[in-house]
């Protein structure tokens, strides 16, 4: 019973981390029809900036902002430079070009950092909180309360304000969005940032606990893939669902059968959901109008 | 003073010329339609004129403004607004938010005061939420509003579709062909709501293949015929033009001849 909960608190901690990846990829496919597998590289870049401008001396807090406001930068560069250009292309043309990208910012934060294992310290101390015979860490309470806090935001960003209402309505019909007066090039390039921003965030909570280097992104984007693919692609609640689903068969899997397979988890769970229900949990079957 | 003028307009794909040279102008309240057999050109003059295409030759100007080539949300802000053939609706919206996405322009609000949700924010939602069941009533969907768009029958959406370019409170309306797929009545209804937005100072540019509703109420008729210009004129002129006739039914040689004998 102990090793249960304490299986569900590592599964939640993850899981958290994997919707917020999982939030990103819904953001951008929602706005562009792109699955953008740079994604990964936006978290390793909020930790790695976090990582580094605190070794300079910089507050924490501080820190943490500016990598998130770097990535969001680096999101809307991504859109800028390398996605609105070939905007004509086919969708899987673009979905290459972000797979490039991601290659491209490895390569870099490698050159630019280094290529070590880099932690934070806590926010709120390393002293376990137990609860009912199992410990959880403060800062994964941080993991989670980040998701929970993403998740409203961008609940009320979508449902309470007029931009808000503008990115749906880009996703829904960009050219009856256009019509409307909708300036959906400006809309693509703040879904890029939101995103990015999303991705550095997830970045800089999740460090002290799992470490970062310049190569965590590719594993943090394939199973961002696969929550955002389990929850229903481009579905925020199901990006949400998704994430924390993943994270708790993760952490079961590792804790009752071998931490060995814990990474095939993702794996199993794309082709299972490409298998029995391509739409995911929350998504909608495609129907053609005739 | 025209309020649209189409200058020299021309754009060819590959080879082929699909408009060529084609000017004409439209007036404040003016029903102008656009004509001519399939594959003449018309909805490919209507995306150039409203921003969708790039066109390779000539200009647009709206109200003496050159607006040649500009981004269809900067058109919609000019009073530039468009339904089209094939429908462009908000799906998965309700019928309703089809109608309030087109006050967008106008109910435009920071962030913050929307997320704070401020006295006037909710009062400029209201607003837009009453000014659109007025347009949804004028087209005759009030009673469908709360419905998902994309369960309204063609014709329906065809009048939603026009409803939500009416939200933007546009000088100037461009038509692509909106009695297409509607039935006699659902056609008569929307020849009555032309008409009304026309006698309201709004420009109209139609494109229609419905023959008996462009004669009735066109105030002028452009042809087209292989992406040119072929005639232009008021209703009853038109259809008397040789050129026309031979375009929409062919040329025969014996008539031909008769008539110059």
């Amino acid at each position: 019973m102990d090793a249960l909960l304490q299986f569900i608190f590592s599964g939640m901690t993850v899981g958290a981390v994997y919707a917020l990846v999982a939030l990103g990829f819904t953001i951008i496919y929602n706005a562009s029809d792109v699955v953008n597998f740079a994604q990964g590289e936006f978290v390793m870049l909020g930790g790695m900036i976090t990582v580094f401008a605190h070794q300079a001396g910089m507050p924490l807090p501080l820190a943490a902002a500016m990598a998130v406001v770097a990535a969001a930068g680096g999101g809307v560069a991504l859109n800028r430079l390398a996605i609105e250009p070939a905007r004509s292309a086919p969708v899987v043309s673009l979905i290459i070009i972000t797979i490039g990208a991601s290659i491209l910012i490895r390569g870099a934060a490698r050159l630019i950092f280094d290529k070590q294992l880099h932690r934070l310290p806590s926010f709120s101390g390393d002293t376990p909180i137990r609860i009912m015979g199992a410990t959880i860490l403060p800062q994964s309470l941080w993991v989670m309360g980040g998701a929970v806090a993403v998740f409203i935001g961008l609940w009320l960003f979508f449902s309470r304000t007029l931009t808000g209402k503008a990115v749906l309505a880009t996703a829904n019909n960009r050219i009856a969005a256009q019509l409307v007066g909708i300036n959906t090039r400006w809309i693509m390039t703040l879904s890029f940032g939101l995103s990015a921003a999303i991705g550095a965030l997830a970045g800089v909570l999740v460090t002290p606990i799992t470490l970062v280097s310049y190569d965590v992104g590719v594993a943090l984007a394939l199973k961002g893939f696969a929550a955002a693919m389990l929850g229903g692609m481009g579905n925020p609640r199901g990006a949400l669902l998704g994430g924390i689903l993943l994270g708790l068969l993760e952490s079961m899997t590792a804790g009752y059968l071998s931490s060995q397979y814990k990474d095939a988890v993702a794996f199993i769970v794309i082709l299972a959901v490409l298998f029995v229900m391509p739409q995911g949990i929350f998504g909608k079957k495609p129907v053609e109008r005739v | 003073m025209s309020l649209l003028e189409i200058n020299g307009l021309g754009i060819s794909f590959g080879g082929l010329k699909a408009v060529n040279d084609v000017s004409f102008s439209v007036k404040p309240g003016e029903i102008v339609s656009v004509i001519g057999p399939n594959g003449a050109g018309k909805t490919t003059l209507f995306n150039m004129i409203s921003g969708i295409y790039l066109p390779g030759r000539g200009s647009v100007r709206l109200n003496g403004t050159d607006v040649t080539g500009i981004a269809p949300h900067k058109l919609a802000e000019m009073g530039l607004s468009r339904t089209f053939q094939n429908l462009q609706i908000f799906q998965e919206m309700s019928v309703l938010d089809n109608v309030l996405a087109g006050f967008h322009l106008q109910e435009r609000g920071s962030v913050i005061a929307d997320l704070l949700s401020l006295p006037g924010m909710r009062r400029r939602a209201a607003n837009a939420r009453d000014e659109a069941g007025k347009l949804l009533a004028r087209v005759r969907l009030d009673r469908e509003q709360g419905q998902k768009a994309g369960n309204l029958s063609y014709g329906a959406l065809k009048r939603l579709e026009i409803a939500r370019a009416l939200a933007l409170n546009p000088r100037i309306l461009l038509l692509d062909e909106p009695a297409a797929g509607c039935n006699a009545v659902e056609t008569e209804e929307i020849d009555r709501l032309i008409a009304e937005l026309a006698a309201s100072g709004i420009a109209i540019l139609l494109v229609e293949h419905d023959m008996k509703l462009v004669m009735r109420i066109s105030n002028h008729i452009v042809v087209l015929d292989h992406g040119e210009k072929i005639a232009e004129g008021d209703p009853a002129t038109v259809s008397r033009d040789p050129q026309v006739i031979a375009a929409y039914l062919g040329r025969e040689e014996t008539e031909a001849a008769d008539a110059d004998g």
